[in-house]
């Protein structure tokens, strides 16, 4: 089986995807992903999932300009210097 | 007291010392990393218990003459079987936690707190050994060597606490190859094992 590991830094952070382990079992899973991806201290707390768990997308329709959609498509570099301008001179 | 930490010490760095010999040929790249962590680990509870010891602790170490060690036979055996190896591994932890508990329960807050600290550690070596001993226990091939390595593990304890361990392992108490000796084996590993300290210059700091 393989198990994909994910690996939280410190306690409250999210889990982050560290890698895999090839197991025959969650028990051998464990002691090996301990030992990989813990033995340094590196982890708070580690999630095994199996690969075949995992219900993975990666196809997307992109057929129409969705740039509206984003907020990288508006600029408020301007307006935002603007502000700035503007509040300062209320301060003074 | 210091005799049986000494024997803790020595058993530690040792069995820490033999393990590694399977870094990179281990039969499983995961089991690889993960044996030769717990091989690193008993080398650092081998530290632990020399500073309790000696004010110099590589010089505990590593500056003895091999007949001066103190190591239990059992962990001195160069095993490149892995079913001897993983034998040798369960035997070991089983011994090494009745022998840990006891320290546990020591008057000298000092050992108590260190054993705290190992067992705590060891919990997880445990469960790798047990892991692998459910696997394997059922085959001929670590069956031998179970058989084989036996008296050995009992030699890891002092005759008062074989029963326990007898118990554990659902075997009967047999005549234990005692501490005390020492092989041609060990002498080589001895030699290999001090060799860099006997090379570093004086005053050489690490």
């Amino acid at each position: 089986m393989i198990f994909e590991v994910f690996r939280q830094d410190r306690k409250g952070q999210a889990f982050e995807h560290a890698g895999s382990v090839v197991a025959p079992d969650t028990e051998f899973a464990e002691a090996w992903a301990r030992e990989q991806y813990g033995r340094r201290g590196e982890s708070a707390a580690l999630w095994l999932v199996p690969r075949e768990a995992i219900h993975a997308v990666g196809d997307w329709a992109d057929e129409f300009d969705l740039k509206y959609r984003r907020v990288d498509g508006y600029s408020i570099k301007a307006r935002l210097k603007e502000a700035r301008e503007r509040a300062s001179s209320g301060a003074g | 007291m210091n005799e049986l930490l000494l024997g803790l010490a020595d058993d530690e760095l040792v069995l820490g010392w033999r393990d590694s010999e399977w870094t990179g040929i281990a039969p499983l790249l995961e089991e690889d990393v993960a044996f030769s962590s717990i091989a690193q680990n008993e080398i650092g509870h081998a530290r632990a218990v020399y500073e309790l010891l000696a004010d110099d602790a590589d010089a505990l170490a590593f500056d003895r003459s091999p007949e001066r060690y103190l190591c239990a036979p059992l962990v001195q055996l160069r095993l490149l079987d892995w079913a001897h190896a993983i034998a040798r591994r369960w035997l070991y932890e089983l011994a090494d936690e009745i022998r840990i508990a006891a320290l546990m329960e020591s008057g000298d807050e000092r050992v108590a707190g260190l054993a705290a600290k190992i067992n705590r550690e060891e919990a997880y070596h445990r469960m790798h050994a047990e892991m692998w001993r459910e696997r394997l226990g059922a085959t001929p091939r670590f069956r031998a060597a179970v058989d084989e390595l036996w008296p050995y593990a009992l030699g890891v304890l002092p005759a008062s606490r074989r029963g326990a361990l007898a118990a554990r392992a659902g075997r009967d108490v047999v005549d234990a190859v005692e501490r005390g000796s020492s092989d041609e084996a060990f002498r080589e590993l001895h030699d290999e094992m001090t060799m860099v300290r006997r090379s570093a210059p004086a005053g050489a700091q690490w």
